[in-house]
Formats: structure tokens, C-alpha cells, sequence
């Protein structure tokens, strides 16, 4: 445990992003993200927190190789991701990776279940009816497996976003505001299946949140303003 | 308002489905403009130069010399008057003998409008007050090239030879190339005598021009309206050259009703985009309504917008339809006048009704409902969509479009025709497309995960997929029409002909000459052929009860029944006739009919005049009368070119009558110079040269079909925008479908092969379809219009689908880049 404890799953490096501002400006670029250095190790439950528009989601974004950073590094167990083409970096997701969205982004005309059943399917998986159903129990929705998603509560949808990410078993997970829609007490429910996760099966968190409360269970809090780190707590 | 309208205008043009509205806009206007600017041209050519079209204000035509009481009348009256005779007969010069139009004019034609000749082909013209001097002839550049011949070299024409003086270069009232079969030869009318083709039985044109005071000429007209007799005609400055009006309704017809096929693609395209376009701003609205926009605020935006739009499109897409219709105009101008006047602005004001109808009708419907979007909206996103488009929202639009296509018809019939065409077309497309989606639903999901998803994307958007495999299906379905079908059918035309089938007519053989030219062929070494004499009658009575051209209402029986046309007699029934009804007449031992007051009819010339078995036809020949029944009906294989006769008698009926011979033969290469023989022998005789006829015949079709193709690419081009608006109504959906299977771990080659699969298999469907109705169309046209054989062919079921896989996969994968080369992130962030 102690071994894996001191093991460095994500790296950073001078990480920046900027983007192309609307016309007007004479310079046009605005940085949204400037100079993070982070180390997160393995099995360790790390929050990002901070005001809104800070860079929380572009930083998560960029973790997650969603993005190509403007300067700077990604190592993901020492895979330097801005190295990878796209195509490598998704079968590295593919393999590794949860992310749950802040806006959930599943797919409408799915249903949960095969919602959940994609990630398994892109894996190559058999079992991925079978497996997305035990997950989809696990967070409780057992009984909704052939809703939609627009038949299904901010709430249960946040479930369902959070069963595909755990679905394949990631060795770390990405959560943009996994309770930020939810009411405490299923907010609680959903902060117990992620920490759950994180004990049982040693993966990995990195939890953007607004909530003190949840930040407090993390093993560290990092605060960003302005698109830069201002402490680590 | 307005300034609102069109900053939003211009933010909205980034997001594309303007871009298709504005595109799908473009072609309908263009198209439709093209047609008309270009039957514009010519309608005007024949309405404000009316007078120089005829040569004159007004014309006589008489198929026997003008009787002398109109020419005192117009004398009377004050009128100018001038004279010519029109006919066609061969020319020779040196061996050489050539078919040419001749016409021999006396002094002051024309009236109207000038001659224009040359010195040489290409030399500058030079406009000419009256026809050539006595001695001289003027002709066209086509028949110096036929016979060597060059300004300044003699002709004969008949038994008189005339010097070439000139080029013609323009001729104020010929036709184009699609109503004349030789070169044009002028010359004076004094010369005619001396020439010796005036005689009986030469099929020559008599016309007395007038000109002078519009009082005095309508005077006239009216004078002498009702005292027209039997092959008299008078054309007037506004029912001048029926020949080429009737042309150009026939081409406004076609090619406009081409055109409506590209614009009822469009229509869907348009209908598409404005969906989109409506879907994208329903959170827009809903904000602006929470802001305090009022509902009549809103569609004032809209309608903003939409204008702009239409008129945007109106005048560029007019724009563009005047540079398109110069290509109708080198195809097809020439069949039908020598030169045409510039376009008047006219079409421009059907271009912005186009324009301002398709919006009207297909881009208001879904626009119109952003007015009452709920401001809950913006708190619920899946409040407040978008109502099911729905037949009854676009009733105005299919108004619209059934009022263009009777425009463009011009007649009731062929409008419900052709309306009644594309809604089975759209049913039996629609119900295809319905049935092939449906079974792939149900085709089992086994297979690669990208080419499951594929699929199963094609399923779950059966409204899409259904509308997108009827387009593509109509675009793919006139492209094999156009391309396999058309050069099928005339492949089969041309093969069903013998190598050896008649390829020359020779025509007005004297009876005295009868046995000399028989002797001729005989001693040359000329095939063996038949004789076939001709006299020419005019249809008077049927069952004792008299009949004129105000007994039919069918122009083509009009004109028959006026005209004079050729009667023949034998004993014996040639090959390609066939009895259809009741019974050849019967022969006695010597081989003479029993009854020889008996008529055998044509079948479709029978039904034309309303000709039954057993009655009496009356017929008025050279002043007399005869009387026979008809005992039998007969179809003929026309197109085998061997002389063939509308009416036959046996011999004995028609004998005593003056009376001209004909024959038809095949004439072998080696056997050329024999026919300038022939000629230099028996100068009065005609050689038709078929085999020419049937190349100036095929070069017409040809260019027809090129103009109609043409059009077609308007309808090539509007299918595409169809797919493109199917592509980009399902993109948003897509992009973030893919960001969020990228995110998931897809890897981008699965994202392609999963859209290359949709495509693919939606083209490749489509293809089917199309392969499937212009088989059946095709056999339908040959059977039943052309009465052709026809095997359909074997690579239109392999064009069809497998070009419509490859085309549709290719603009599919070409639309969607985006959707696989976008960062998930930025996709994602826009929500
Ligand atoms: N593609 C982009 N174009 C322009 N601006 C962008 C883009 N991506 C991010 N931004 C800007 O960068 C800033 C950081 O955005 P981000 O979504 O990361 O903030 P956040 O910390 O997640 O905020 P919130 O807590 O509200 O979710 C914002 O000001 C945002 O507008
Ligand atoms: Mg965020």
C-alpha cells in the first residue's frame, strides 16, 4: 500500500493554456491557465477548488487529455500525453481513465444502461451488459436500467454519469463537480460511492468541487485563482 | 430591430445551416432564372421582332399559287406587298448535287427586317435592301462547303444556271436548325421559270407578304380571315411562326419542369436548414423573451433575417442563373433562331418570387414557432422544442410549389401530371426508403462495434435517414436516368435499324421519267428498288359529312386535315405493315383488286381523324372528287425508312389522277457519285439524304439532352445541399455524441469508420432505390413511348448502389470531419 502510496500517477509540468479571445482585443489570446506543476500520486483523493471561471474545468480537461495544453506537460504514469496523437491518448482513457462530466453529458437517446455499457463495449469487453448492470445497481438505479436520460432526475443522471466512469474499473478518476447539482443527501450518497472506489479499489480521485465539506475528506485540497495554484492544503 | 436582425445575421453565419438556407436558396433561384432568362430571350426574339420574323406584317401561305383577288386587295388598301416561293430541291454543280432549301423571292422582300450577306464564309456582312439580282443566287455557308463550291462558282438549279454572288449570312424570317433540313439557297424569283421545278406535284410553298398602316393591315386581316381557303394560312405579327412557338413552348415546358424537380430538392433542403436554424435559436429566444422581448418583436427579427435573405438570394442567385443560361443558350439557340436579343430583367422578378416563396413556405414553418417559446426554457432545457414538422405546416409551401409547377407547365394537364409525377415518385421513394430502413433495424447487431453503431445510428433517426435516402435517391435516380438509361435507349433506337436499311428518298420522279430512272438504277448497278407512286389529296369528307381543321381540337389533326398529303396505290401489302384490322382487298386472277373503291388506313392517323372501319373517306384531288370505304387499318413501321403511305387504294381508284413517284433504297458508299448522276440526268428530282437527316435528327436530341442534363445539375447540386442539411441537422447531436465517445476512450479511426458505415450504407441504399426506379422507368419510356426492347442494364444495379455508397460515404465523411477533428473539450464546453 505504502509502496503504491509513493508511486506518481499524474504529472504536470509548467502547464498553460491560453485561448483565442473574441475580436477587439488587439492581442486576441487571454490565458486561462498559467504555470501548474502538480505531482498526484496513486490512490490518493486530491479537490480543486476555487471561484468560478478559475480554470478548474480546463485544468480537469486537460488531465484528462480532453485538450491540447498551450504549454507545458501531462504525465499520466509517465506517459507524456501532449507526445501521444489523439488516437493514443483515447485508448489510454480507454484503459485508465473515469471522467465524469460536470454537465453529465450522457447520450440522450441511449438509455442508461447502454450509457453505461459504452465504455465496456469500446474496451472490447463481453460481459459489458452484464457488467454495466451490476454498476448501475451499485449506484442504486437498478431499477432504471431502460430510462433515458431525460427520463431520469439531475441526480440519477449524476449516478449514471458516475457509473460509466467507474464502469471499466479506471485507475483514476476525473470528477468535475460531482454533487453540484445534488441535493445533500444524495450528494452525500455520490461523495460515498467515490470514496468507496478510492479505498476498495486504490483508484485515484481528483475531485473539482465547490463543497468545503467534500474538499475536507480529501486527502489534499488544491485552491486555483486565476488559472494559477495558490496553495496546497 | 433591423440592426439587431442582421448583427445576429452575420454572428449566425459561422454556424452553417444559414450557409445551406442561402445555398439551397441560390440553386432554386438559379435554376429556375437560367430556364427563364433563356426562354426570355427567344420569347422576346419572337414577340418584339415579330415583324421582321415573318419579313413582313402580315403573311399568306398557300399551298398553290396565290389567288390574284388578295394582291388586288392589297392594293386597294395601300398596302406594300412582296412575294416568294419556298420549296426544297437539288442543287448541282460541277458532279456534285446537293439537297437545299430554295427560296425564290421577287422584289422587296422582305418588308420587314434586312438580308445580310458576305463575300466570303466569314467575311464582314453587308445588309442587302432586296433579294439578288435576276442570274444571281445568294446562299448559306453549309452548302459551299457541301459541293467545293466557293463565291463567285455557278449552280444549276434546275435547268437554269446561276452565279453565286454572295454569301447569306442572315435571313430575318428562317427558323433554326431544328425546322430545317438543308442549306438555304436564295435567288430572284424571275429566274424560277427558266428553272423548270414549278410543275405539278413539287410540294412548293406559295407566300405574299404585307406590309403598311396597322389600320390598313388589320383591315385586310380581317377581310380576308374567313375567306381562307383549303391550304390557305395567314400568320400575323402575333401568331408569327407557330413552328417555333409551339418549339419554344415544348422547351419552356421541359426544361422549367427540369428545373422544378431541382427546386422541390431545394424546398427540402431549405425546409432542413430552417429546422435547424429554428432549433438553435429556441435558447436565444427564450432568453430574449426573458428579457422582456415581446412575441411581435421576435417575428419581427425573424422576418428581418429572412428577408435580408431572400432578397440576398434573389438577385445573386438571378446573378448566377444569367451566366448559366448562356450555356442553354449555345446548346440550344440555334435550334430555334439565328440570333437572339439580350435577356430583359423580367426573370429577376421570378427569381426573388422563388427566392421570398421558398423561405415563405418551407423556412417560416419552424421559424415562425420561435415566438412562443416558453421562458421556462432557460431554466429547462427540454422545455419548449420544436412541434414534429408536420405535411399540414408546409401546406403553403406545397402551395407554392404545385402554383410554380403549373407556371412552368403552362397548361393544367401536364401541371397535374407532373405534380401527380413527383408525389409518386416521393411515395414510392419514401415508401422504399421506409422499408429498407426498417429492415436493416432489424438486419442483427452482430459485427464490429463502430459498424453496429453505425447502423444503429442509421435506425435511431429513422425520420432523418428515411428523408435522407429519398433525396439521395432522387439525385442518384436522374443521374442513371441521364447517364445509363438515355444512351440505352438510344443505342436500342439505332440497333433496332438493318446496316442496309434505306439511307436515301428520292422524291417528285415524273410518271414520263418513271421507266428512264427505272432503266438508270438498272444500268448503274443501283439496288434494286421500288417505286411508289404518290398523289397528293386533302381530306374532305368522312361518311358524306364534310370536314375542316375547326373539327379538331388536336393541332397535329388541325393540321392534317389542312394540309395535302400523299395517297399511294398498290396491290400488295409491303413487309412492315401490318393489318390490324379488317381485311387487305382482294385480288382476281389477273392480279387486280375486285373492288378497287376501297382505303387501307394508318391506325394512328385513324385514331388522330376518328377514322373507323367501314367509313367513306371523300377526298378532294387536283379539284375532283373520290370516295372510297375503308376496309382495312394498318400499323407501319415507320422508323424502317421505306417509303410507307398514311392511306393506300388498290390501283384503279387513283390512276387517272396526276401523280409523282417515290422510292427509297440503300445506297452503298462505292454508289455516292451515282446519285449527282442521277441528278445531272433528271435535275427535277429530290435526293433525300436520310442517313444526314437522321445525324441532324441525332445531333438535336443530343443537344436537348445536354441542356436537359444541365438542368439536371441544378438538381445534382440541390440533392447535395439535401444531404448536406441532413448532415448538419444531425451534427450538433453528432459532435457531441463523439466528444463524449472520445472522452469515453473511442479511438478516432472507430469514429470514422462508424460515420463511413452510416454513409456509406445510406448512399449504397439510396443507390438501390434509384437503380430500381430508373430500371422501371426506363422500360416504361421504351415499351410504352419509344416501343423499343429493352433489357435493363446490368450496371445500373451496380453504379447505383455502389456509386451512391461511394459518393454519399465521401460527402458524409467530408461533412462530418468536424465531428471526429474537433478537441472533445472545446465540443463539450459549447454543451
Ligand atoms: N475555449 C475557450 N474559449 C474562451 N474562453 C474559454 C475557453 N475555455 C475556457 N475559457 C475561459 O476560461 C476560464 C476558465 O474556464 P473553466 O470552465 O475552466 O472555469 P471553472 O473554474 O471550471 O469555472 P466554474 O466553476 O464556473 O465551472 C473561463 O473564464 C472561461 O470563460
Ligand atoms: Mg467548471
Amino acid at each position: 500500500m505504502l509502496q503504491s502510496l509513493n508511486e506518481v500517477v499524474l504529472k504536470v509540468e509548467g502547464l498553460g493554456k491560453d485561448v483565442p479571445s473574441l475580436a477587439g482585443e488587439s492581442d486576441g489570446w487571454l490565458t486561462i491557465l498559467g504555470d501548474i506543476d502538480l505531482d498526484i500520486l496513486a490512490a490518493e483523493s486530491v479537490a480543486i477548488t476555487g471561484p468560478s471561471g478559475s480554470g478548474k474545468s480546463t485544468l480537469l480537461g486537460l488531465l484528462a487529455g480532453l485538450d491540447d495544453p498551450s504549454r507545458g506537460r501531462v504525465l499520466l504514469d509517465g506517459v507524456d500525453l501532449s507526445a501521444l496523437g489523439e488516437d493514443d491518448r483515447a485508448s489510454l482513457r480507454a484503459e485508465k481513465l473515469g471522467f465524469v462530466f460536470q454537465s453529465f453529458q450522457l447520450l440522450p437517446m441511449l438509455t442508461a444502461l447502454e450509457n453505461v455499457m459504452l465504455p465496456l463495449e469500446l474496451a472490447g469487453r463481453n460481459d459489458a451488459r452484464h457488467r454495466a448492470a451490476d454498476v448501475l445497481v451499485w449506484v442504486g438505479l437498478g431499477e432504471r436500467l431502460q430510462h433515458t436520460p431525460l427520463q431520469l432526475s439531475g441526480g440519477e443522471q449524476q449516478r449514471v454519469a458516475i457509473a460509466r466512469a467507474f464502469a471499466v474499473g479506471p485507475s483514476l478518476l476525473l470528477a468535475d463537480e460531482p454533487t453540484g447539482n445534488l441535493d445533500s443527501h444524495t450528494g452525500e450518497r455520490v461523495i460515498q460511492l467515490l470514496f468507496d472506489l478510492n479505498r476498495e479499489q486504490a483508484t485515484t480521485l481528483v475531485l473539482v468541487t465547490h463543497d468545503r465539506e467534500l474538499a475536507a475528506r480529501c486527502d489534499r485540497v488544491l485552491s486555483l485563482h486565476d488559472g494559477r495554484l495558490v496553495c496546497t492544503a | 430591430m433591423m440592426r439587431l436582425a442582421l448583427r445576429l445575421l452575420r454572428r449566425d453565419w459561422r454556424s452553417g445551416e444559414l450557409r445551406v438556407l442561402l445555398a439551397a436558396l441560390l440553386i432554386a433561384v438559379t435554376c429556375v432564372t437560367a430556364v427563364a432568362f433563356f426562354t426570355d430571350r427567344i420569347g422576346q426574339a419572337l414577340g418584339r421582332q415579330a415583324g421582321e420574323l415573318l419579313g413582313a406584317d402580315l403573311r399568306l401561305l398557300a399551298d398553290h399559287p396565290l389567288p390574284p383577288a388578295w394582291r388586288t386587295r392589297a392594293e386597294t388598301l395601300g398596302l406594300r406587298h412582296a412575294e416568294f416561293r419556298a420549296f426544297r430541291s437539288m442543287v448541282m454543280a460541277g458532279e456534285g448535287a446537293r439537297l437545299a432549301e430554295i427560296k425564290a423571292a421577287g422584289p422587296g422582300y422582305p418588308l420587314r427586317g434586312q438580308l445580310r450577306t458576305a463575300s466570303a464564309p466569314f467575311a464582314a456582312t453587308r445588309i442587302r435592301t432586296g433579294p439578288p439580282p435576276r442570274g444571281a443566287v445568294w446562299v448559306e455557308p453549309l452548302l459551299l462547303q457541301q459541293l467545293g463550291l466557293e463565291v463567285g462558282d455557278r449552280v444549276e438549279v434546275g435547268d437554269v444556271t446561276l452565279r453565286i454572288a454572295a454569301v447569306l449570312r442572315y435571313e430575318p424570317d428562317r427558323s433554326g436548325a431544328m425546322f430545317s433540313i438543308a442549306p438555304r439557297l436564295l435567288m430572284n424569283l424571275a429566274d424560277l421559270p427558266a428553272s423548270g421545278l414549278e410543275q405539278e406535284g413539287s410540294r412548293m410553298q406559295y407566300t405574299l407578304l404585307l406590309a403598311g398602316e396597322s389600320d390598313a393591315v388589320a383591315h385586310f386581316r380581317s377581310a380576308i380571315m374567313n375567306r381562307l381557303g383549303a391550304g390557305e394560312r395567314m400568320e400575323g405579327v402575333r401568331d408569327a411562326r407557330p413552328e417555333v412557338r409551339n418549339a419554344l413552348q415544348r422547351a419552356q415546358q421541359f426544361l422549367g419542369l427540369a428545373a422544378v424537380v431541382g427546386v422541390v430538392l431545394a424546398c427540402v433542403a431549405i425546409a432542413m436548414a430552417a429546422r435547424r436554424f429554428a432549433r438553435r435559436h429556441l435558447d436565444t429566444c427564450a432568453v430574449l423573451r426573458c428579457l422582456g422581448a415581446r412575441q411581435g418583436q421576435i417575428n419581427r427579427l425573424f422576418l428581418w433575417q429572412m428577408s435580408t435573405l431572400g432578397l440576398l438570394a434573389g438577385l445573386l442567385g438571378s446573378l448566377l442563373g444569367f451566366a448559366a443560361q448562356g450555356v442553354l443558350v449555345t446548346l440550344l439557340g440555334p435550334l430555334f433562331m439565328v440570333s437572339l436579343p439580350p435577356a430583359s430583367l423580367l426573370p429577376v422578378l421570378m427569381g426573388m418570387a422563388v427566392a421570398l416563396g421558398g423561405l415563405l413556405g418551407f423556412a417560416l414553418p419552424p421559424v415562425i414557432q420561435l415566438k412562443s417559446v416558453p421562458t421556462l426554457r432557460v431554466l429547462r432545457r427540454e422545455l419548449g422544442g420544436l412541434r414534429p414538422a408536420s405535411a399540414g405546416s408546409y401546406l403553403l409551401g406545397l402551395l407554392i410549389l404545385a402554383t410554380l409547377i403549373g407556371w412552368q407547365a403552362g397548361d393544367g394537364p401536364l401541371a397535374l401530371a407532373m405534380i401527380a409525377g413527383i408525389t409518386v415518385t416521393a411515395l414510392v421513394l419514401w415508401l422504399g426508403a421506409a422499408l429498407l430502413v426498417r429492415l436493416l433495424r432489424r438486419l442483427p447487431r452482430r459485427g464490429q462495434v463502430a459498424w453496429r453503431f453505425g447502423l444503429a445510428n442509421l435506425s435511431r433517426r429513422p425520420g432523418a435517414s428515411v428523408a435522407q435516402v429519398m433525396a439521395f435517391g432522387l439525385g442518384l435516380m436522374v443521374l442513371l436516368l441521364l447517364g445509363v438509361v438515355h444512351d440505352d435507349l438510344l443505342d436500342a433506337w439505332a440497333g433496332r435499324l438493318p446496316v442496309d436499311a434505306p439511307n436515301r428518298f428520292v422524291i417528285n420522279i415524273q410518271p414520263g421519267q418513271l421507266a428512264d430512272v427505272q432503266a438508270f438504277f438498272r444500268d448503274t448497278g443501283l439496288p434494286e428498288a421500288t417505286f411508289y407512286p404518290m398523289v397528293r389529296a386533302r381530306l374532305k369528307g368522312i361518311n358524306d359529312k364534310p370536314v375542316g381543321p375547326g373539327d379538331y381540337r388536336d393541332e397535329h389533326a388541325q393540321s392534317l386535315v389542312e394540309r395535302e398529303f400523299n395517297l399511294s396505290w398498290t396491290t400488295r401489302r409491303q413487309v412492315d405493315n401490318a393489318i390490324t384490322a379488317g381485311q387487305w382487298w382482294a385480288l382476281d386472277a389477273t392480279g387486280n383488286a375486285i373492288d378497287v373503291a376501297q382505303f387501307s388506313v394508318e391506325e394512328g392517323i385513324a385514331r388522330t381523324l376518328g377514322i373507323a372501319l367501314g367509313d367513306r373517306l371523300t377526298y378532294d384531288i387536283a379539284g375532283q372528287r373520290v370516295t372510297a370505304t375503308v376496309t382495312s387499318l394498318r400499323s407501319v413501321q415507320w422508323d424502317s425508312f421505306r417509303a410507307n403511305f398514311f392511306v393506300l387504294s388498290p390501283p384503279g381508284l387513283l390512276q387517272d389522277y396526276p401523280a409523282s413517284y417515290i422510292t427509297s433504297f440503300f445506297l452503298a458508299p462505292q454508289h455516292v457519285a451515282q446519285m449527282d448522276a442521277l441528278i445531272k440526268r433528271f435535275p427535277n428530282l429530290t435526293v433525300i439524304d436520310v442517313s444526314a437527316l437522321m445525324n441532324q435528327i441525332r445531333s438535336i436530341i443530343e443537344r436537348v439532352v445536354l441542356a436537359v442534363k444541365y438542368v439536371f445539375l441544378f438538381t445534382l447540386a440541390a440533392g447535395l445541399t439535401v444531404l448536406y442539411a441532413a448532415i448538419q441537422s444531425s451534427l450538433d447531436e453528432r459532435l457531441r455524441e463523439n466528444a463524449v465517445l472520445r472522452a469515453l476512450g473511442a479511438r478516432r479511426s472507430r469514429l470514422w469508420q462508424s460515420l463511413a458505415s452510416e454513409f456509406v450504407t445510406l448512399g449504397a441504399l439510396a443507390g438501390l432505390l434509384a437503380a430500381a426506379l430508373a430500371s422501371v422507368l426506363g422500360y416504361v419510356l421504351a415499351t410504352q413511348v419509344l416501343e423499343l426492347e429493352y433489357t435493363v442494364n446490368f450496371w445500373l444495379w451496380l453504379l447505383g448502389p455502389v456509386g451512391g455508397g461511394l459518393g454519399v460515404g465521401l460527402a458524409g465523411l467530408l461533412g462530418t470531419r468536424r465531428v471526429v477533428s474537433s478537441p472533445p473539450l472545446v465540443v463539450l464546453r459549447q454543451g
